[in-house]
């Protein structure tokens, strides 16, 4: 049972997402975007998994994942991406900004259940 | 555990819907104001987001089609391409084509994908005309003879962590969890660049491990999978051992070298040129930008509000008829249920008008669409047409704007193909080339009025007057006012059109425009002066359900005046009744001379009695500047109603906008106060056809 | 009398047209005009109600006769002696109204009251024994007869409820001065 936030600035996605995740007992925090998200995980301060979209207004997904990195609480929580694009480059990208892996949308709920148990089950 | 997510596909839809409208005002605004790196952006991001939530909610031809546009569009706002008219162009066109198909989709049908494919090949071949891409990385796979075990295979694996790996929130605990999922494993832990205790950094790894994992089922992808997300900050080797039987397991553990090539290692991540796209990191969560920080609105579910409303309603006619039945009641604790009742009453007000603005939203949800579809028929028609918007914010309700959609869009290519010249007549009659339409929206009374306004040429009496004869509307040797010519264009089956344009003109003309309006109680009016333009007036009720009324007693008839059209009341002096020329009677009130209407008269009542001494009270009524006096037997008591449709099981009623349900329980009916000036119009042209109201009102014809 | 069936059911009388087989047989409510028995398909009945004063529509034919308030519903009332050019009654304590429920021209549901003098009886009418109505009639005209049935030495005229309120229910003409 863990805290997950969940970044996304598609509300379906999220809904999806939260569900998904709640169904299996955790609980959600979700954020339409990166300001948003950020606000909350330094309001909540324990967050056990970051998922991400990566492009998104205002904060991307890259840029809050190597904020929250710079902070003392977040070094080494889990965040993981969600990207459409899997090139290596996108991947360096993410890695780069400290981001734990990615996941590759279009995933389903029982794919996302089966990565998130890895990280954090 | 199944979740089932066809429950977030509406959802979806309409974010799509948002999408394609953001793609369509960027792309409108990038063709004539060129290029604006901030909505290339937007409508990236809107083309990502509708390719992406396809893709999780199965919708793989739109993912497919959106792809290559996504391609586009990030090129050019990564810079490599420049935005040209062409582009946007077959973005528009991508735009439209998607909205069909998502719409097929939300209609639970199948797509016709025949549209798309074909823009498809045009997205490609302006794709293929840049530069050449570089081809995209997959993650490299080096050629490997796999060797294919018969039996059970092992693997060797040596998994050795960067000593920033932990930092990426990767934890070595996970994936060996992981690899003992796949099978049976054993490990070997190695601890020998493990510093001294007080030299240690928490957040560095300094342990390796070295993993044999045997298992069926068990391949390179499997494995490379595990180790897909630390493979940039580690160093990961894997040895595949065939193993003929068990028994030689060890012989063959023994032969293996430790040493051969790593099959997995990344040497290609140190060349890549990581860019960081986005500069600008914004911690400040006081954003400039508005749009998303602040959320002040929720989805809500329509039909919610709709239960909401009609909830409402039945609550005002509770409220109404306990208010009757409190007159009715003994004085003891008479004060206390009339307080009561004054407080339910206004709370129900207060409660009905949060309802009801739930569903108002400003008129520029349907007004958005008219700029692009003013552009392609300009552009169609050779036509160079400014569009002017005013008045967007008006809010009215939602259904009622939906529905106005259509009058309005046919109002608009009307303007366009009929009323706007081509720029060599304009030129001609000295008129400047670029024509204007001009779409105006505001508050009137009770109502909301739209006008659509054009400086074309007007429409041709003549015209008109040669077709509906030969259309039989009108017989050669009737008398109509150059008015009451223009507005038959608003009859069924006109059209006056040369040709019958692929706009309009087919026939499905302006009547229906008109029914559609009436259908959403409203009214459509015309002004028409030849050479300068034409306009159109559209009025809409404001509120749907409920009306403020004057209940007033006509014989043993009780009839509601919705007390927004009500200028005055008053007892009549007869001495102030001229009758005149055709049977119509006009009251003096101070300066004005208006019209007597008898409500029984023109409702066509059964006159049990008629008595006209007993009609005292006249109520001055007023509906686009004009006024007239209706004469009725009684003034009753106001009150709010809730209106009930008369068209549900019966019909529409000219004069009558709805029926109401009294305190009591009976059945008042609703005047429609427009309906009823033109009826008594009717009346008096019926008598002497050349008679024009507005000169005798003493008020001169609103511009 | 067995009017469950009827009742609580605002099915139309689409559900009596679709069966087209001959072994059907299809439950009619009658009623009492003028001394004619008329029957109307059952299914299409929704509920039978006392004589309330109506409120009066502007403009209306003679033989609508005006709205009443069905919880909360504005139902119009129709007066068949009327609308069949006989002489109307007065109305009272012992006038009926039969609700039914009708399709109009668009195929819209709507809900009518119709004046008659008294309810009759509830029949199972086997379609086959359904007989065509004659080639002309005076009062109706055949396109309200759907057909003639006979029981107990009478003739039970079957109308077709919805041509015959259409014209109350229907959008009327473009001009409607």
């Amino acid at each position: 049972m863990a805290t997950i936030l969940a970044v996304d600035d598609s509300a379906s996605m999220r809904q999806m997402v939260s569900f998904t995740l709640q169904g299996a007992g955790h609980k959600v925090i979700e954020a339409e975007d990166g300001v948003i998200a950020y606000d909350l995980a330094m309001k909540t301060n324990n967050v056990d998994l970051v998922l991400s979209d990566v492009n998104m207004p205002n904060m991307d997904g890259l840029q809050l994942i190597k904020a929250l990195r710079s902070t003392e609480n977040y070094k080494f929580t889990p965040m993981l991406m969600l990207t459409t694009e899997s090139t290596k480059e996108k991947k360096m990208e993410g890695k780069a900004a400290g981001a734990t892996g990615w996941i590759v949308k279009p995933f389903n709920p029982e794919q996302l259940l089966l990565t998130i148990n890895k990280v954090i089950g | 555990m199944a979740v089932d997510i066809s429950q977030f596909h509406e959802m979806f839809f309409e974010e799509c819907a948002d999408g394609l409208e953001t793609m369509e005002t960027g792309l409108l605004h990038l063709s004539s104001n060129g290029e604006n790196i901030e909505i290339i952006n937007d409508i990236f991001r809107a083309a990502h987001s509708i390719k992406g939530g396809a893709g999780t909610f199965g919708f793989q031809g739109i993912t497919e089609f959106t792809h290559d546009l996504e391609t586009l569009l990030d090129l050019v706002r990564e810079g490599k391409r420049e935005i040209t008219s062409e582009m946007t162009e077959v973005m528009l066109k991508s735009v439209d084509c998607l909205r069909v198909m998502l719409s097929e989709l939300k209609n639970k049908q199948s797509p016709d994908y025949s549209e798309a494919q074909k823009i498809t090949v045009e997205l490609k071949r302006i794709l293929d005309q840049g530069a050449k891409l570089p081809a995209e990385h997959n993650s490299n796979t080096s050629e490997l003879t796999d060797k294919t075990s018969k039996n059970k295979s092992v693997w060797h694996i040596k998994f050795k962590p960067h000593p920033e790996m932990l930092k990426s929130g990767n934890e070595p605990y996970r994936i060996i969890k992981e690899l003992s999922d796949l099978g049976t494993l054993k490990t070997i832990v190695n601890t020998d660049d493990l510093l001294e205790y007080d030299k240690i950094d928490i957040t560095e790894c300094y342990i390796s491990w070295e993993f044999f994992l045997e298992g069926s089922h068990v391949d390179k992808d499997k494995l490379e999978d595990v180790f897909e997300w630390v493979i940039d900050e580690s160093d990961v080797v894997l040895f595949q051992i065939d193993v003929v039987d068990e028994n030689n397991l060890s012989d063959a553990l023994a032969e293996h070298e430790e040493l051969k090539e790593p099959i997995i290692n990344s040497i290609d991540s140190v060349d890549f040129d990581i860019t960081n796209h986005n500069p600008v990191l914004r911690l400040d969560t006081k954003a400039d930008n508005q749009k998303s920080t602040d959320s002040k609105s929720i989805r809500v579910n329509i039909e919610k509000v709709d239960a909401l409303i009609n909830m409402v309603g039945e609550m005002v006619i509770t409220q109404s008829m306990l208010s009757q039945l409190s007159k009715e009641l003994s004085s003891d604790r008479y004060h206390d249920v009339i307080a009561g009742l004054a407080q339910l009453a206004a709370n129900t007000r207060e409660l009905q008008e949060t309802v009801m603005s739930l569903r108002m939203m400003p008129i520029s949800f349907a007004f958005n669409r008219f700029p692009r579809l003013i552009r392609d028929l300009g552009n169609q028609l050779n036509k160079k047409v400014n569009l002017i918007i005013s008045g967007e914010q008006t809010e009215l309700d939602k259904t009622v704007m939906e529905k106005l959609s259509d009058p309005l869009t046919h109002l608009i290519r009307n303007a366009m193909d009929h009323g706007m010249e081509t720029t060599e007549e304009r030129r001609a009659c000295g008129k400047p080339e670029e024509g204007s339409i001009e779409l105006k929206a505001y508050y009137e009374g009770g109502s909301v009025v739209i006008k659509v306004s054009d400086d074309g040429r007007g429409l041709n009496v003549d015209k008109i007057r040669r077709k509906a004869i030969s259309a039989g509307i009108i017989r050669e040797d009737d008398i109509l006012s150059n008015e009451e010519i223009q507005e038959l264009i608003l009859r069924p089956g006109f059209s006056t059109a040369d040709q019958i344009s692929d706009l309009s003109g087919r026939g499905v003309g302006l009547d229906v425009v008109k029914q559609n309006i009436r259908e959403l109680n409203g009214s459509l009016d015309l002004m028409s002066t030849p050479m300068h333009g034409t306009s159109f007036t559209i009025r809409l009720p404001l509120t749907l359900a409920i009306v403020e009324g004057q209940l007033i007693r006509v014989k043993d008839s009780i009839y509601v005046i919705p007390l927004i059209s009500i200028s005055e009341s008053l007892q009549m002096d007869v001495s102030r009744i001229n009758c005149i020329a055709g049977g119509m009677d006009l009251y003096r009130l101070r300066n004005d001379n208006i019209p007597v209407v008898y409500l029984e008269k023109i409702f066509n009542h059964p006159s049990a009695d008629s008595d006209q001494a007993s009609q005292s009270m006249m109520i001055v009524v007023e509906s686009n500047d004009k006024k007239l006096g209706l004469v009725v037997d009684e003034l009753l008591d106001q009150q709010q109603v809730v209106i009930k449709s008369l068209e549900s099981n019966y019909q529409s009623v000219k004069g009558i906008s709805g029926a109401t349900i009294l305190g009591d329980g009976t059945v008042a009916m609703i005047c429609d106060i427009h309906d009823i000036f033109t009826m008594s119009i009717m009346s008096i042209t019926k008598v002497d056809n050349v008679f024009e109201l507005e000169s005798l009102s003493g008020k001169n014809k609103a511009a | 009398m067995s009017l469950q069936s009827g009742l609580h059911n605002s099915s139309s009388n689409f559900a009596a047209d679709y069966h087209a087989s001959k072994e059907e047989i299809n439950q009619y409510l009658t009623f009492f005009l003028d001394g004619e028995e008329y029957g109307v398909d059952i299914l299409g009945v929704q509920e039978i109600r006392g004589w309330e004063k109506p409120t009066i529509i502007p403009n209306s034919p003679d033989y609508v006769k005006g709205v009443v308030n069905l919880r909360g519903t504005i139902v119009p009332i129709v007066d068949l002696r009327i609308r069949f050019s006989i002489e109307s009654k007065p109305y009272g304590p012992l006038t009926v109204v039969i609700v039914l429920t009708v399709k109009d021209n668009e195929g819209r549901c709507k809900v009518v009251g119709i004046v008659v003098d008294a309810v009759s009886d509830v029949y199972d009418i086997e379609t086959a024994k359904i007989k065509k109505p004659p080639e002309v009639d005076q009062q109706l005209g055949n396109e309200y007869i759907s057909g003639l049935y006979n029981v107990d030495n009478k003739m039970i005229i079957l109308l077709e409820i919805n041509k015959l309120l259409s014209r109350a229910t229907s959008i009327a003409d473009f001009d409607k001065q």
